[in-house]
Formats: structure tokens, sequence, C-alpha cells
């Protein structure tokens, strides 16, 4: 059940992962791990830098789990809609469908020894880190089995052991912090990098721009991703910034535009960015993507661009169904079996959600810590002024 | 409601309605008013149509404002007012502060929206470095005090670490500027207009919780209510009771569940938290000998400290208990634990009879 089992941890044409029992065992071929090479959708445009070969290597049984991690995510993000519409996720939500190309190429093109640094659109970039369906959900309703013990909820979701820094709720705040992890990183010469992914709207504050200049001034190893989808809330990019080449807006520091609704040519480019990172320091890269969903659960999504717009981008561009079609058109799958893998995703969702509803809340007590490292003697009531009590030393 | 008129209060309706007006107001019954059932956020929209189409050199800008914003407290501006005049901005905070400043400086009046209190921060530094010491630090040459800040606060039952917080008492220690919050739809109104034409620069953190939630009949017609003046919103003998915004929803449920125990509270709205009305609060806890103050923010460095010490210094010798404090924990506000977080109704009535019973 752990997307980590299928997705890529290891960089290459040498990807060998071993793939679930159930789908082995029923089609020898999803464990085959002849390279073969797919072109991009469209080519990659560079800002001061050469641009990688549009042509990706790739294997049947990393395509194969690309759908399957493409398509758990997918199913993750519409079952949290109907949570949240059923008022058991509560707070803030914001989906990540349309988007998951980006999470699932920057995987495959990386280690978990990189450091993920992102913005509140962040369950599907957890599970890319290796997170499971169950923390999700739990975290979503604030359960104790949460990913970060039901106090983050939705906008919060961190994985420390696999790099996985958040989940942050301030526009534009997480970057910096990015310049941060990555400095560190060059300082221990453990030649990993840090993508620090930010939106079309965080592009604009101010934080952007010092953070660019101090990576490039200090030669960090971070590449800043700008996940542009087009909309900041209600507002379309062309309306708040006035270059939307985002991936040119780094001046002096280089910069890529990417297909992110291309699984492959988000591998590629991510592959591309560590070696420039690790031998010239920072790089941009605007991935070129689209959500479905609104902003968050209070916008339907309809307000600001066309339906049409919406179900132009599904038919053409969605990056499940591109997975598909080369699946198909490789024969290294058929339809009935991709079919069947929806299905088990579907149900792995709905099985981690029964038990996420099981998982208890946070203990009343859990409200003081982490303020500090240790309490300060706080004594405190709840609602009801006597029953429910917490002391800390 | 029987209570309106009462309510009413101190308003008055504006005659300048140009230039920089605080004081020349003058006082009008409001039994003669045509009144409308509003709730906050249409109050708040009323006074920012009022305001632009009085002044033509005022504007409106913020994140996704000519659109209505994320709580519609801007709807119909743009339409009506044109898009130099209300429009949106890129996803800047400090951008859109700093812009407001000089914009104001040129003798506009720049009405800026901040989506959340939350997201005040990346402006703090022009707020509290730029607009509030323009003035001083210019020996009077220049000023922003055309610049209002609007920005929704508080609780609204599950907005979590980043849709919830009340970060009044940062801007309360900052010479220069002022802090506004109103308590209901007639009250965002007036204040609002006041704030918009007062001749200093002003942050106006609007209840957010209340901008559906609370209805109430507010005049049509141009009004301002004085800055600077509390209201004793409710009178009583034996505590009183310092509050502003929502809290005062709750403040009020407790007076009335106070009453039917035999305490009789009296209740003041603080309305702007600097410069504040230390005469109302003082005249007041002189009456009843007890002072009880409920906030949402925290209670550690909440403007709540403030008004105690002030009290203590000036009231020492009448006072029969120890001021009390009801407010937010000293924890980032919660997600899940929101209920133990806040100052609720039977936490302050606890604290009320242990004062009362002191
Ligand atoms: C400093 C700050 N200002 C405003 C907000 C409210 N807000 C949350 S998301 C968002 C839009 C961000 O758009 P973008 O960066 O394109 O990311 P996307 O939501 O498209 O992933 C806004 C305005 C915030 N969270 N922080
Ligand atoms: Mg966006």
């Amino acid at each position: 059940m752990a997307l980590s089992r299928l997705s890529s941890s290891s960089a290459g044409s040498n990807f060998i992962k071993p793939l679930s029992a159930a789908l082995s065992l029923r089609r020898p071929i999803s464990s085959d791990t002849t390279t073969f090479t797919i072109e991009t959708s469209v080519p990659f445009t560079a800002h001061n830098c050469d641009p990688p070969s549009r042509s990706v290597d790739t294997t049947p049984s990393e395509l194969l789990s690309f759908f399957r991690n493409m398509a758990l995510m997918r199913r993750m993000e519409i079952a949290a809609d109907s949570l949240y519409k059923a008022k058991l996720i509560r707070g803030f939500c914001h989906l990540y469908d349309g988007q998951e190309a980006v999470a699932v190429g920057m995987e495959a093109g990386i280690t978990k020894k990189d450091c993920i640094i992102t913005a509140y659109r962040d369950h599907c970039t957890y599970l890319g880190r290796g997170g499971t369906l169950l923390e999700v959900f739990s975290e979503l309703m604030g359960r104790r089995d949460g990913c970060s013990k039901g106090k983050g909820g939705s906008m919060h979701f961190y994985k420390k052991e696999n790099g996985f820094y958040g989940g942050h709720g301030i526009v534009g705040a997480q970057v910096p912090l990015g310049c941060g992890l990555a400095f560190a990183q060059k300082y221990s010469k453990d030649e990993n990098v840090t993508f620090a992914l930010y939106g079309d709207g965080a592009a604009n504050q101010g934080q952007l721009f010092e953070a660019l200049n101090i990576a490039a001034l200090w030669d960090l190893p971070a590449i800043l991703v700008c996940e542009n989808n087009h909309y900041g809330m209600g507002t379309a990019e062309w309306r708040a910034a006035k270059s939307p080449a985002y991936y040119k807006r780094g001046d002096y520091v280089p910069g890529l535009k990417v297909d992110g609704m291309d699984v492959l040519a988000v591998k590629q480019a991510c592959r591309f960015a560590k070696e420039h990172a690790l031998k010239n320091g920072p790089l941009i890269l605007e991935m070129d993507t689209y959500r479905y969903h609104g902003h968050s659960m209070s916008d339907p999504g309809s307000t600001y661009r066309t339906r049409d717009e919406i179900s132009g981008v599904r038919q053409e561009r969605d990056p499940v169904e591109r997975v598909r079609k080369l699946l198909l058109s490789h024969e290294i799958a058929a339809e009935k079996e991709l079919k069947d893998i929806e299905k088990e995703v579907r149900k792995e969702v709905d099985d981690a959600i029964a038990k996420a509803k099981e998982s208890p809340m946070p203990d009343p007590s859990d409200l003081f810590t982490n303020v500090y490292v240790k309490g300060f003697g706080v004594e405190v009531f709840g609602a009801d002024r006597k029953e429910v009590r917490a002391t800390l030393p | 409601m029987s209570t309106c008129v009462r309510k009413f209060g101190r308003w008055v309706s504006l005659v300048s309605k140009r230039g920089f007006s605080t004081s020349t107001c003058i006082q009008e019954d409001a039994s003669q008013q045509s009144l409308k059932s509003l709730n906050l956020c249409s109050a708040v929209n009323q006074a920012l149509h009022i305001a632009l189409d009085t002044d033509p050199r005022s504007y409106v800008f913020g994140e996704d404002v000519s659109f209505g914003g994320v709580f519609r407290c801007t709807t119909g501006l743009a339409d009506r007012f044109g898009k130099q005049r209300v429009f949106n901005t890129p996803l800047c905070e400090q951008g859109i502060v700093g812009f407001g400043i000089g914009l104001a400086a040129m003798g506009n009046r720049a009405i800026a929206e901040i989506q959340f209190a939350d997201y005040i921060f990346p402006a703090f530094d022009q707020i509290v470095n730029e607009a509030a010491k323009f003035r001083y630090r210019s020996g009077n040459q220049f000023n922003c005090g055309g610049l209002t800040i609007r920005a929704p606060y508080g609780a609204v039952g599950h907005g979590g670490h980043y849709h919830s917080q009340s970060p009044e008492a940062f801007f309360c220690h900052v010479p220069g500027i002022k802090v506004v919050i109103p308590r209901s739809p007639q009250q965002a109104k007036g204040l609002l207009l006041s704030c918009i034409r007062d001749p200093n620069p002003i942050v106006f953190f609007e209840p957010k919780w209340l901008y559906r939630l609370a209805v109430e009949e507010v005049p049509e017609d141009d009004y301002m209510l004085p800055l600077s003046e509390a209201e004793v919103i409710r009178q009583g003998t034996d505590i009183t009771l310092v509050g502003w915004g929502a809290q005062l929803a709750i403040m009020e449920q407790v007076c009335i569940d106070a009453e039917k125990e035999g305490i009789s509270c009296e209740l003041i709205d603080l309305k702007t938290l600097i410069p504040w009305d230390k005469e109302t609060v003082e005249a007041s806890v002189k009456k009843t000998g007890r002072l009880l103050i409920s906030h949402e923010a925290p209670v550690t460095g909440g403007f709540g400290a403030e008004i105690s010490a002030s009290i203590v210094e000036r009231c020492f010798t009448r006072l029969e208990a120890p001021v009390a404090r009801i407010c937010g924990l000293d924890t980032p506000f919660p997600l899940v634990f929101e209920p133990y977080y806040m100052p609720t109704k039977n936490k302050i009535l606890d604290a009320i009879k242990s004062t009362v019973n002191y």
C-alpha cells in the first residue's frame, strides 16, 4: 500500500523495483526492466542553459508504476474531497489532482536523500516521498495516526526520514527555507540537492527573489520548482505577473520550462536539474501544469475559468491518461489490466479511510506539547473546565 | 430588536466628505434614518461603496478584491468604480502595504485588503517601520494617514493554524498606527468609514466569524463612529467586562447567564485598541471594583495585559479582586483543539464568579 514500494528511489536507467505481488503474478511484463526511450510531449524551453534531451529512458515497469502511483493520488484526492464535504476533514484543504505528474516524475529523477519542501498543496508530494494512505487520511481528519500526529492537518504534512520538509501555509515562505536546506547539504558535501516548490502566485512574493539571489550568490544546490497551474486562487497568472515566464524570472539563474503534465519530462528535468545544481548552483524548473479542483474546498473553481478550459486539459493533457496511452501503445499492458489497477487503488484508498476513521483523536494534552521542547508548567482546563486537563512539567 | 436604537450609541452622520475629517461630525437621531438589515460583510461592502463614492481619490486593492475577495466584502466595487480604483494586486503583502503607504503619501485614501490577518506578517515591517513612523521621522512633512489596512481575523470554528489568528496585540505595540475592531454590522460600517477618513494609518481587523452570522439593522446613509471611544454596551454593577470584535458576542451571552446567578455585569466594547479609551474603562471599574478582559489571542502579551496594567495603575485602591483575563491559550492556534483553546462562555462565567467571590 505504501507508494514508496512502487515509486522509484533510484535515478537512471538501472531502475529496478519490485512490484506488488498481485501485479507481477498477473503479468510478468510489468516487472520488465528493459530500457527503451520515449520522446517528451513538447521540447524543453531553456533559459541560460542547454536543455536536456527530449528522449527519456524508461522501462515498462517504471511506466506501470507511474500509472499506478498517479492513479492512486488521483483517487486519494477525490476521496479527500468527499470526506471534506462529509465534514470529516475540517480546516483548509487543497487538492492536487491534475498535477500528479510533477510529484511522481520528480521522485523518479531524484532520491529520498534529496530534500523536498513545498506549500500547502502537499498531500501527493507527501505520498511521493513514501508516506502512506493511512497517514494521509488520518492527518486530514486530525487523528493520532496522521503524519503530524493529527496536529497539522491538510496543509502540514512532513516526513523527516525521507527528506520531506513539508507542508507550509504562508505563500512563498518555504522557498528561502529551501535555500537553508541546500546550504546544509552543500556544507556536508553529501551530493544531495533541495527541491523547493512554489506556485505561480507565490512567484510574485518578494521572498522568491531573496531566495534566488541567496541561492545564486552562494552557489547552493537548490532547485526552485514553480508548479505553474496558471492560477493563484482566482487570479490567472497574467493578471498577477508581468512576465509569466517563470523559468526566466531568475535572470542570472538558469531555468527550464517543462511540460508538468508529462511525467517523463518531469523525471528528465529533475534528473537534469540535480546534476546541474550540484555542478553549477541553482536552477528554476517551471512545471506547466493544471489543477482540476478549485483552489481549496470553498472554491468551486469555475468562476474565473471556463468549464471548457478544464475539460480541454482533461482531454488533451491529463497526466494519467497520457501514461495509459503509452502503456497501451507500447503494448506493456492491456486496457483491462489498467482498469484493474484503478480498482485496486480505489480499494486501497477505501481501506485506508476505514482504518483512519478508527484512529483516535490526539490526546487533549497534545494541545500543549511541541510548543517548546518542554512545557513551561502549563496547567489548563478544556472547555468543560474540569475533566479535560493537562499539566506539563 | 428593541435595543437597536440604544445600540447606536454615539453614531454620527458625516458632513465633510472631502479632506481628512475627524471631528467635523454632527449628532443625529438614529430613528430618522432608513435602516436595512445587513450582515457584517455587506456592511463592510456598503462602507467601501460610500468611501469610494464620496472621495474620488480613494482606492481599494488587494488579492482578488476586484472579484469580490475571498469573503465577498468587495463585491460590486470594481463594476461601479472601475478597475483604475479597485484592483487586484499580485500575491505580495509586503508590496501591497508598501504601495499603499506611497499612494497615501500623495494625499490619497489607500484601502488595502490583506486576505487573512494571518497573512499580514509579510507586511509587518512596512506597517511598523514605514507606515507608523513616516510622520514622526519626517517632522510632519509626510504621512500616510490615508492608509487603511483591512484584514479578517479570528476563529471560525475550524480554520486551523493559518486562518484563525488574532494578531492585534502585535500592532498595539506600535505608536503611530491605530488598531480598530468592530463587533457588529452597524459598528463595522461606521468605524470603517471613520478609519478610512482618519488622518492616521489604521489597521482594521474584521471578525470574519461574524461576516455572515451577525445581522443587524444598519443605517443606509453615510455615517461615522468615533475612534478611541469605548462603548458601554450593557450596564452593570458587580464587574466590568472588556472585549472587542467577535468575543463580545460570547461575552454578551455570559452577561445574561451571570445575571441569572445574580451577578450584574457591565460590558464594554473597546472598539479602538490604540489609542484606547482608558477613561471609560476606568470609570466603569471604579464603579464595579472588578475587571475581566477577554480576547481570542493568546493570553501572554495580549492586549488584555496592557489594559490590566493600566487599570491597576489607575484603580488600585478601588479594586476588590485581581484583574481576570480569559483569553486564548499560550499555544499556536490549534486545528483539532479549537474548543479548548478558545475563551468560551463557561470559562468566562467561572472567572466572573471567582472574581466576584474573591
Ligand atoms: C502570505 C500569504 N498570503 C495569502 C495567502 C492565501 N493564499 C493561499 S494559497 C493562495 C494562492 C497561491 O497560489 P499559487 O502560489 O499559484 O499556488 P497554488 O494554490 O496554485 O498551488 C493564496 C493567495 C497565504 N496563504 N499566504
Ligand atoms: Mg497556482
